[in-house]
């Protein structure tokens, strides 16, 4: 589904991304560790297309499309969604009306008539309850004054109602409460499905203990350093990434 | 061809005057012209006119409307006017003067309405007296006292006291500019009883394609208990130019808001004034200038806290494309004997375009030590932050763009409390943004 061939990206004129490749296939779910700087957040802007990002080297295949030369909208539309770290703030457009736009979009690119407001109540009231999100926070404007709980809820409440092919949660465990966090994963678990693909961008073992991924990854220095399976991040969690570094150097001066 | 005429004026003020009586209002008229002969029209280098170089106008030669009854069709009536006028008390008002065929209004005893004449010589000759013109005393400029010396008679209306007038009160001004370019003098007097309630819209349109200007003052008296809703929409044509002061006395305690909405036009400048004349007043100004083209628009606002203990809030928002330009000056003054007063300013603009301009200037005088005032103003573009996250969940570009000026004006929208009003100027906005739901 996804195909990240050696991908250079930087930000203003600095490396970020030295030659990062990953391969995601429908159904799998991949988490993607690395310290402070390792570029984790930059795959994830990468991805969704924020504009500040340039990619000098690379390609990306998204379900046989060049995903680099989609806008951020085209991304969405095709399917990718993006999880935000840390989601906006914007006054005067009520969440409801946020996600009936952007569903409504996406419909219209898929050829699909509008939802009616009846089927779209529907589905706002349904993916609300499996997020245990106020109903109140729908009618109120996007973001606005919700707490960290509330935000990171509320990006997976839209990846319920949007059901994207790809996922990516960047961080999304970062700043949650224990409840807050039980409750993303359900969350998330529930939409796992044969067609769904996930990439965990995390720097805690604390969601994959309720996620159970199928592969995780170490990013350091723009590159991925070693994949293996979900012990992989237990052993992170105790060793932290110095037996990492160690054995890079190793293979360096072998 | 580009040079400024003001001579003429003279010669069309004295055949304007020579076709009237002697009265009260001739007096008051001759001292208008006066004055405009001594200052002139305002330039550039005046303080107060920095930004709208409205002496630009005066290349053309205008025909200043006579004494006498115009007509116009019913049909540019009709288009003239905003959805839901039948539901109001429509006065439609040719260049500058009330015409009573053309206006449906409902006659009770909630209101009077008639013109000034009629006012000062039948039983509001002491309410003539005593509140009219006083807004020269704060506005001693030359496009003041043009006003003045021109003025259209256009009506007198005072709210009776402890009466509520169940119906908006809409001016539908049309100026009909199809052989000449005109120069519109419309002049008012609103004077709110005790305890009364009333809420008056202004709207402005200009027929055919030569140029308007009208130079519009209103003058409302407020008195004790009274509740007053001031409204102004503004969406001419191009050739459609205006300055309008709106004078607002709060003589006794009361409440009063205004609403000022720009939306397309030539040159315009409003200058909205509130005078807080008793302890404990509160007032509630709101304005929005969402513009394109050439369009440039000056709102020049003034609290002046003469008493202890007034509340005034005031949001004025802009958002400039093309080549417009938006001019924002809000005066706040709080004179030495009006302690413990609350006065709040805020200006917020947002530029789409390289080539748009935006003035914005706060200016607060206060000669009181216990007072609570605050002012801000920001500039800047349309948050990208917010753009970016539209755009990550699938809206395109444009629309996302839409959402979030829509989401900025209704900030302002949401303040105009009769619904006809407000669905009409949602209207005109999501035909701006291309919204359609």
């Amino acid at each position: 589904m996804l195909s990240i061939k050696n991908i250079h990206a930087s930000i203003e004129g600095k490396e970020i991304l030295k030659g990062l490749s990953l391969d995601v296939k429908a159904g799998e779910v991949h988490a993607i560790m690395g310290p402070n700087g390792s570029g984790k957040s930059t795959l994830a802007s990468v991805l969704a297309g924020r504009e500040e990002y340039e990619v000098t080297e690379g390609t990306i295949d998204f379900g046989g499309k060049e995903l680099l030369e989609l806008s951020p909208e085209e991304r969405a539309k095709e399917g990718l969604f993006l999880a935000f770290q840390y989601p906006v703030e914007i006054p005067g457009v009520s969440t409801t009306n946020f996600i009936k736009a952007a569903l409504n979009e996406k419909r219209k690119y898929q050829g699909l008539e509008p939802l009616d407001a009846a089927s779209f109540l529907k589905l706002l009231k349904e993916k609300a309850a499996l997020l245990e999100l106020d109903k109140s926070l729908l009618s109120r404007s996007l973001n606005e004054g919700f707490s960290g709980g509330e935000k990171k809820r509320n990006e997976i409440f839209q990846m319920a109602v949007l059901d994207p092919k790809l996922t990516i949660l960047d961080e999304t465990d970062s700043g949650l409460d224990i409840d807050a966090l039980r409750i993303v994963a359900k969350g998330v678990n529930t939409l796992r499905n044969e067609s769904h693909a996930i990439i965990v961008i995390t720097h805690y073992q604390r969601l994959l203990n309720y996620l159970q991924p199928d592969f995780v990854h170490v990013l350091m220095n723009g590159r991925i350093v070693k994949s293996g399976g979900k012990e992989l991040a237990l052993e992170l969690e105790e060793k932290g990434y110095d037996f990492i570094k160690e054995e890079m150097q190793e293979s360096l001066t072998a | 061809m580009n040079t400024i005429k003001t001579e003429y004026l003279e010669e069309r003020f004295n055949e304007l005057l020579s076709a009237q009586p002697e009265s009260k209002l001739k007096s008051w008229q001759k001292e208008g012209f006066q004055t405009f002969t001594k200052v002139g029209l305002p330039t550039l280098k005046n303080e107060e006119w920095k930004y709208t170089g409205i002496s630009r106008l005066f290349t053309r030669d205008f025909s200043i409307p006579s004494k006498g009854t115009e007509s116009i069709s019913r049909e540019i009536v009709e288009k003239a006017a905003m959805p839901g006028a039948s539901a109001m008390n429509h006065l439609v008002f040719l260049n500058g003067k009330l015409n009573l065929e053309l206006s449906t209004f409902k006659k009770s005893d909630d209101f009077e309405i008639c013109t000034l004449e009629e006012a000062y010589n039948g039983r509001y000759k002491d309410d003539v007296e005593a509140y009219f013109n006083k807004s020269s005393l704060v506005t001693k400029d030359g496009i003041h006292a043009l006003n003045v010396s021109f003025m259209n008679d256009s009506v007198f209306i005072k709210v009776n006291k402890g009466h509520e007038v169940s119906m908006p009160v809409y001016f539908n001004h049309i100026f009909d500019a199809t052989h000449n370019h005109l120069l519109a003098s419309p002049r008012s007097l609103v004077i709110v009883e005790e305890a009364a309630k009333v809420e008056i819209i202004e709207s402005y349109y200009t027929h055919g394609s030569m140029d308007s200007f009208s130079n519009e003052v209103v003058e409302i008296i407020a008195k004790e208990n009274c509740q007053i809703e001031a409204y102004k929409i503004q969406n001419d044509t191009p050739n459609g130019n205006h300055v309008g002061t709106t004078h607002i006395r709060q003589i006794g305690k009361c409440l009063v808001n205004t609403v000022t909405i720009s939306l397309n036009g030539g040159m315009i400048r409003n200058n909205t004034d509130i005078i807080m004349e008793k302890d404990a007043n509160e007032a509630h100004m709101y304005g929005l200038y969402f513009l394109k083209g050439h369009t440039h628009v000056d709102n020049h606002t003034l609290v002046d806290n003469t008493k202890p203990l007034c509340f005034s809030n005031e949001l004025y928002k802009g958002i400039i494309d093309d080549y417009a330009t938006g001019v924002f000056s809000g005066k706040i003054i709080v004179r030495p004997d009006a302690q413990k007063i609350n006065a709040y300013q805020s200006n917020k603009n947002i530029l789409l375009s390289p080539t748009g301009t935006i003035n914005t200037k706060p200016q607060l005088e206060i000669y009181a030590d216990d007072v609570k005032c605050s002012h801000g103003c920001t500039v800047g573009r349309l948050d990208e932050e917010a753009l970016y996250y539209l755009r990550a969940r699938g809206i395109n570009k444009d629309l996302a763009k839409s959402m979030l000026l829509k989401a900025f004006a209704d900030d302002i929208v949401m303040h105009i409390k009769i619904e006809a009003v407000k669905e009409y100027v949602e209207s005109l906005i999501a035909e701006r943004l291309q919204l359609h739901d």
